[in-house]
C-alpha cells in the first residue's frame, strides 16, 4: 500500500499550460499576501479579531469577502466559456473538451456553493441579530464552525486545479457518468468531498437561524413585529434544515458507489441512476429558493429605506414567504421533466411550479407599492432593486414558461434554460447581494462606499448582464444545446460574440466595483458614518454604532411596534432630542473567541483532502483531529468574558452624543 | 478592541449556576422537547411516565413481530396493521420520553416536527410515485440491447 | 399610534444574552414577545431542530430503500435474508436503552452522580449490544455471498441500516464522553445541557429504529 495513496507527482499538471499557470498566478498572489500580512505583523491582529471571533458580524463579513474573491474565481471561468464558444465555430478553440469540461463545472459549483450561499448567509449573520435586537446567534462558536467548514470546501475545489483536476459532470454530477467506471480520475470525489464539508457548515447555518429567529428576539418583537429580511431569513434556513440532509445523504451514496463498490447509481446489478436526478434536485430546487429568499428580503429592507415609506403589505409579504418555502418542496421534478415520468406526473409538477410563481408576483407588487407616493432616493442599492424588478420578472417569466412541459421538452438543457437561471440567480441573487453590501457596508466597517462608482458598476452589470444572456435565450429557441466545446451552425456564432462581448462588460463592471472598494477604503475618513445611521433607515440594525460594539446594543430595545428604529426616531426628532435617558449600565457577558471552528476545518481539509488520494492512514488522523477538536472545546470552563460596564457605556456614549447632535439638527431643519 | 482580548481587563464569568428548576419551564416560557413540563415532577410521577412509555412500547413491538403470518387478519391488512403501530410506537415516545405536548409553551417544537414530517412524506411517498413512473416508462432491457445493435 | 413610553429599560443580563424581559405572563407564549429564550430553551431547541434534520437525512435513505427494494439483481430479498429473532433482541436492547436514558436523566435531574453514571453505563452496554448484533449480522449477510456491492437492494439496506448503526456508535462514543464529563466536572449548567441534547439524540435514534425494524425487517419479511 502506498503511503500517499493515490497521490503522484503526475497529479500537476505540468503538460497542460493553461491549469499549470493559472495554478502558479494563484500560488504567488496567495503566498504574497500571507508574506505581506506575516511581515507587516498583521496576524495577531487577524488570529484574535477575526480568525477565532465567533463575532456574527465578523463572520459574516468574512463569509462576503469568500464570496468576492470566489466571484472572481467563477468569474475567471465564465470568461473562459464565452471566448471558447465565440472561437470554436467548427473549429477546437482554445480549451480542450476535458479542460472546457472542468471549466463549466467548476463555474456552476463555485458560483453556486461559494459565491451565492455564502453572500447571502454572511449578509444574514452580519444583519440578522442586529434587527433582532439581540447580541448574537444562537451558538456563535457554531457559527465560526459553520463559516470554516464553508471555506475549507472552497479550499478543496479549488486544490483541484493545482493538484488532479476537477470533476467533468456539470456542477451536479449525474450518473452513471460520475460512476467510478466513466469517472476514474479524482474530480468528481474533489467535488463531492468539498461539498460534503461545506454542506455541513451550511446546516448547522440552518440550525443556527433558525433557532435565532425562533427564541432570540427583543423583548416585545412578536413574531408579527419581525422585519421582513428575518422573515425570509427564518424560510430560507428552515429550507436549508429541511434539504441539505438530502444533498449529504445523495452525496454519500455517489461515494459509496465510487469508493466502496455499491450499486445505488449504477448501471448494472440493480442500480438506477435517476433516483439521483431525484434526490439531487429534491435538494436542488430549494436550494435556489434558500438563494432567493433572503434576497427577496434585502429587497424589502432597501425598498421601504429609499422609499421612506414602510414596506406596502407586510402580512401578505409574510404568507407569499411561507407559501414559496413550503411550494419550494413540491416542484423539483420540473428538473427532468425529459426523463420520462409520464404526463400525470409531469402535469402536477407543471401545475406547482406554475403556482410558485403567485407568491413572487405578490412581492414584486408589494415592493412596486412601497415606491408608489413614497419620497424615492435613487442611490445605488435602489438601483440594483429596480434593475432586479424589471430583469427578475422576464427571467421568472422564462421560467413559468419552462413549467409547461411539453415546452420544457424542447428547451430542456438548451441555451434557453442557461440563460433562464443565469436570469434568475444574477437579477435576483446576485444583484441583491450587491445591493445588501452596499447598504450594509457602513453598518460594518463605519464609512460610507463610493456611490458615483456604485452607480457605474450597477449600469454596467444590468447592461452586460442582458448583452451577454439575451443572446442566449435566441439561441435556446434556435436549438443550441448547453455545455458545447465547439459546434458547427455559423448562424450561432453572431450570438455567442455579443455574449461574448456582454462578459468583457461584465468584466469592466467587476473592475469598476474593485476601483469602488480601493476608492472608498483610501477616502474613508471623508465618508465615516457617525451616527450609525446614514441612510435614514427604519429597522433596528440602524439603532447600532457603525459598526457595532461587539455587544450590539447596551441594553435590549424593547419592542412595541414594526419598524421600531422609525418610531423611536421620529419621536426623537419632533422632540429635537433623544427620547430615553442614559440607560444604567451593566457588565456584559459575551462568548469567547475560540479557535474551534478553523482547528476543525484544518482537520477537515486534511481528511477530505486524504480520502480524495485514498491516503488512508491521513483519514484517520483527520478524524481523530476532529474528534480531538470537539473534546477540547467541550471540556473548556470559561466560555464566556465579561466587558465591563464601564466599557459598555464609554462605548454607548460616544454613539449617543453623535445620534442627539444629528437629531438636533434634524429637528431645526 | 477586542474586549475579550487578553489585555482587557476580563472578571471571571463562572457559567455554573443553579437554575431554579433543572427540568421544566416556568409559566409564560416555551419548553424544550425532552423535559417535562412546568414545575420540577417527583421522582416517582417521572418514573411512572417512563414505565408507562415503556410498557406501551413494548406492546406495540410485540404486536409488529406477532402479526408476521398471523391468520388473525386479513392478509393485505397486515402491512397496514404494522404501519400503524410503528406510528402509534413513535407517538408514545414522543410523548412519555420526549415530552411532546400541543400545549401552547410547545407550539414551536410541535411546530418543527410536523414540518420535519411534511417534508419526510414528501420525499419519501414523492420518490416512490415518480420513481415508479419512471421505471414503468422504462425501455424493457432486451429491447434496448436490440436498439444498441 | 401613541404606544407606551420606549424608555430602553433597565435590562439585567441573567443569561449573558440579554433576556431583558422581567414580565412572564402567559401572553408571552406563542406570540414570541417575551425577549430571548433562556440558554437550556435555545441549546434544547436547537437540537431539536438537528434532529429533525438527521431525520429528513433518514428519509432521503427511505426513499431510496423503497425505491430500490426490487433491485435484487436475481439474489436474495428479504424473506431469504432476514432473521426476525435477531431483530426482536436488537429492538428490545435498544427500547430498553431509552428507558435507562430515562432513568438517567431523572439522576440529572436528582443531581445524583452514582445514579447517573450507572444508568449511562447500562445504556451504554445495551448500545453495545446492539451494535454488536447489528455487525454480526452484517458480517453473516456479507458471508453468504449478500454483501451491500452484489445489488442495488443490498446496497440500500446495508446503508439505511448502517446509517443508523454509525450514528448509534457515535452516541456511544459521545455517552462515554458524558460519562467522562460528569465524573469530573459534576452537574455543571452547560454539562446538564449537553446532556439533554445527547438524551434527545439516543431517543430519536430509537424513535428512527421503529421505521427500520417495522418498515425493512418486519414488513420486508412479510411482503418478501
Amino acid at each position: 500500500m502506498h503511503l500517499l495513496g493515490k497521490l503522484t507527482w503526475q497529479a500537476i499538471p505540468f503538460d497542460q499550460p493553461l491549469p499549470l499557470i493559472s495554478a502558479a498566478a494563484v500560488i504567488v498572489v496567495a503566498l504574497a499576501v500571507l508574506v505581506w500580512v506575516l511581515l507587516k505583523g498583521h496576524v495577531p491582529y487577524l488570529w484574535r479579531e477575526w480568525i477565532t471571533s465567533v463575532d456574527h458580524k465578523r463572520i459574516g463579513v468574512m463569509y462576503c469577502i469568500l464570496a468576492a474573491v470566489m466571484l472572481l474565481r467563477g468569474f475567471i471561468d465564465a470568461i473562459m466559456m464565452r471566448v471558447q464558444q465565440a472561437l470554436a465555430l467548427h473549429g477546437a478553440g482554445f480549451l480542450r473538451p476535458s479542460h472546457f469540461d472542468q471549466v463549466f463545472s467548476a463555474h456552476g459549483t463555485i458560483m453556486i456553493f461559494f459565491v451565492a450561499m455564502p453572500f447571502v448567509i454572511g449578509l444574514m449573520n452580519l444583519v440578522v441579530p442586529l434587527q433582532l435586537g439581540v447580541r448574537d446567534v444562537a451558538f456563535p462558536t457554531l457559527n465560526s464552525v459553520s463559516f470554516w467548514l464553508t471555506a475549507a470546501g472552497a479550499l478543496l475545489v479549488n486544490l483541484s486545479l493545482v493538484v488532479g483536476e476537477f470533476a467533468r459532470t456539470g456542477w451536479l454530477p449525474y450518473p452513471p457518468l460520475s460512476e467510478l467506471q466513466y469517472s476514474p480520475g479524482v474530480g468528481v470525489d474533489y467535488y463531492c468531498w468539498a461539498l460534503q464539508i461545506s454542506g455541513i457548515g451550511t446546516l448547522m447555518t440552518g440550525i443556527n437561524f433558525v433557532t435565532t429567529i425562533l427564541k432570540l428576539r427583543a423583548p416585545g418583537m412578536h413574531y408579527t413585529r419581525m422585519p421582513m429580511f428575518c422573515w425570509t431569513a427564518l424560510a430560507s434556513n428552515l429550507l436549508i434544515v429541511a434539504a441539505f440532509p438530502i444533498l449529504t445523504a445523495t452525496l454519500a451514496m455517489l461515494l459509496l458507489d465510487r469508493y466502496v463498490g455499491f450499486h445505488f447509481f449504477t448501471d448494472t446489478a440493480g442500480g438506477n441512476s435517476m433516483m439521483f436526478m431525484n434526490l439531487i434536485w429534491a435538494w436542488g430546487h430549494p436550494e435556489v429558493y434558500i438563494l432567493v429568499l433572503p434576497a427577496f428580503g434585502i429587497y424589502s429592507e432597501v425598498v421601504p429605506t429609499f422609499s421612506s415609506k414602510p414596506l406596502f403589505g407586510y402580512r401578505s409579504m409574510i404568507y407569499a414567504t411561507m407559501a414559496i418555502c413550503l411550494i419550494s418542496f413540491m416542484v423539483w421534478l420540473h428538473h427532468f421533466f425529459t426523463m420520462g415520468a409520464g404526463a400525470d406526473v409531469n402535469g402536477f409538477f407543471g401545475i406547482m411550479s406554475m403556482i410558485i410563481a403567485v407568491p413572487t408576483g405578490v412581492k414584486i407588487f408589494n415592493w412596486l407599492f412601497t415606491m408608489y407616493g413614497g419620497t424615492v432616493r435613487f442611490t445605488s442599492p435602489l438601483l440594483w432593486s429596480i434593475g432586479f424588478i424589471v430583469s427578475f420578472a422576464i427571467g421568472g417569466m422564462t421560467g413559468v414558461l419552462l413549467a409547461v412541459p411539453p415546452a420544457d421538452f424542447q428547451l430542456h438543457n438548451s441555451l434557453f434554460l442557461v440563460a433562464h437561471f443565469h436570469n434568475v440567480i444574477i437579477t435576483g441573487v446576485l444583484f441583491a447581494a450587491f445591493a445588501g453590501s452596499t447598504y450594509w457596508f457602513p453598518k460594518a466597517f463605519g464609512f460610507v462606499l463610493d456611490e458615483r462608482l456604485g452607480k457605474w458598476a450597477f449600469w454596467l452589470w444590468l447592461i452586460g448582464f442582458w448583452v451577454a444572456w439575451a443572446p442566449g435565450y435566441a439561441l435556446g429557441l434556435e436549438g443550441m444545446t448547453r455545455r458545447l466545446q465547439h459546434y458547427d451552425r455559423a448562424d450561432w456564432q453572431p450570438m455567442l460574440l455579443v455574449a461574448a462581448a456582454g462578459v468583457l462588460i461584465l468584466l469592466v463592471a467587476i473592475l469598476v466595483q474593485i476601483a469602488q472598494l480601493v476608492v472608498s477604503i483610501r477616502s474613508r475618513e471623508k465618508r465615516r458614518d457617525v451616527t450609525g445611521d446614514p441612510w435614514d433607515g427604519r429597522n433596528l440594525e440602524w439603532a447600532t454604532a457603525s459598526p457595532p460594539p461587539p455587544f450590539n446594543f447596551a441594553v435590549l430595545p424593547n419592542v412595541t411596534d414594526q419598524e421600531p428604529y422609525w418610531d423611536m426616531k421620529q419621536r426623537a426628532r419632533e422632540a429635537g432630542q433623544l427620547q430615553t435617558s442614559e440607560p444604567h449600565y451593566e457588565p456584559i457577558a459575551m462568548p469567547r473567541n475560540s479557535p474551534t471552528g478553523f482547528v476543525c476545518a484544518f482537520f477537515s481539509v486534511i481528511t477530505g483532502f486524504s480520502l480524495i488520494w485514498h491516503i488512508w492512514w491521513l483519514v484517520i488522523v483527520g478524524l481523530a483531529g476532529a474528534y480531538a477538536t470537539f473534546v477540547v472545546f467541550a471540556w473548556r470552563d470559561h466560555d464566556e468574558a465579561l466587558i465591563p460596564a464601564e466599557e459598555v457605556a464609554r462605548l454607548d456614549r460616544t454613539n449617543r452624543a453623535a445620534r442627539s447632535a444629528a437629531v438636533q439638527r434634524q429637528a431645526v431643519t | 478592541m477586542d474586549p475579550t482580548s487578553p489585555d482587557r481587563p476580563r472578571l471571571q464569568a463562572d457559567s455554573s449556576r443553579e437554575e431554579a428548576f433543572d427540568a421544566g419551564s416556568r409559566v409564560g416560557e416555551d419548553r424544550i422537547p425532552g423535559a417535562p413540563s412546568h414545575e420540577l415532577p417527583s421522582l416517582g410521577a417521572e418514573l411512572r411516565r417512563y414505565v408507562l412509555g415503556l410498557v406501551l412500547s413494548v406492546v406495540l413491538t410485540a404486536a409488529a413481530f406477532l402479526s408476521v403470518g398471523t391468520h388473525l387478519i386479513y392478509g393485505p391488512g397486515i402491512v397496514m396493521a404494522i404501519v400503524v403501530f410503528g406510528l402509534a410506537q413513535v407517538g408514545i415516545h414522543l410523548v412519555f420520553f420526549l415530552h411532546l405536548t400541543t400545549a401552547p409553551d410547545n407550539a414551536n417544537n410541535a411546530l418543527a416536527l410536523a414540518f420535519g414530517f411534511l417534508i419526510v412524506c414528501l420525499i419519501v411517498f414523492g420518490s416512490i410515485w415518480i420513481m415508479f413512473h419512471m421505471n414503468h416508462n422504462m425501455i424493457p432491457a432486451g429491447q434496448l440491447m436490440d436498439m444498441q445493435g | 399610534m401613541s404606544a407606551p413610553s420606549t424608555a430602553l429599560r433597565v435590562g439585567r443580563d441573567p443569561h449573558h444574552v440579554g433576556h431583558g424581559a422581567d414580565t412572564g405572563g402567559p401572553e408571552f407564549t406563542g406570540h414570541g414577545g417575551g425577549g430571548p429564550a433562556p440558554k437550556r430553551i435555545v441549546v434544547g431547541y436547537g437540537f431539536w431542530i438537528f434532529i429533525l434534520s438527521d431525520v429528513v437525512m433518514f428519509s432521503a435513505f427511505f426513499a431510496t430503500y423503497a425505491v430500490l427494494l426490487n433491485a435484487r439483481a436475481g439474489g436474495p430479498g428479504p424473506r431469504e435474508l432476514f432473521d426476525l429473532h435477531l431483530t426482536a433482541i436488537e429492538t428490545a436492547c435498544l427500547l430498553l436503552s431509552s428507558f435507562t436514558c430515562g432513568l438517567a436523566s431523572m439522576a440529572v435531574g436528582a443531581r445524583s452522580l452514582l445514579w447517573t453514571e450507572a444508568a449511562l453505563l447500562v445504556t451504554g452496554l445495551l448500545g453495545a449490544t446492539f451494535i454488536g448484533i447489528e455487525i454480526s449480522e452484517f458480517a453473516r449477510l456479507t458471508a453468504r455471498g449478500a454483501g451491500p456491492t452484489h445489488s442495488a437492494f443490498l446496497s440500500a439496506f446495508f446503508t439505511l441500516v448502517g446509517c443508523h448503526g454509525v450514528h448509534v456508535s457515535c452516541g456511544i462514543l459521545w455517552l462515554g464522553t458524558m460519562m467522562a464529563q460528569f465524573a469530573a466536572k459534576g452537574f455543571r449548567e452547560n454539562i446538564r445541557h449537553r446532556y439533554l441534547c445527547f438524551s434527545l439524540f439516543w431517543h430519536a435514534l430509537d424513535i428512527i429504529w421503529i421505521g427500520i425494524f417495522s418498515g425493512v425487517y418486519v414488513i420486508g419479511v412479510v411482503t418478501g
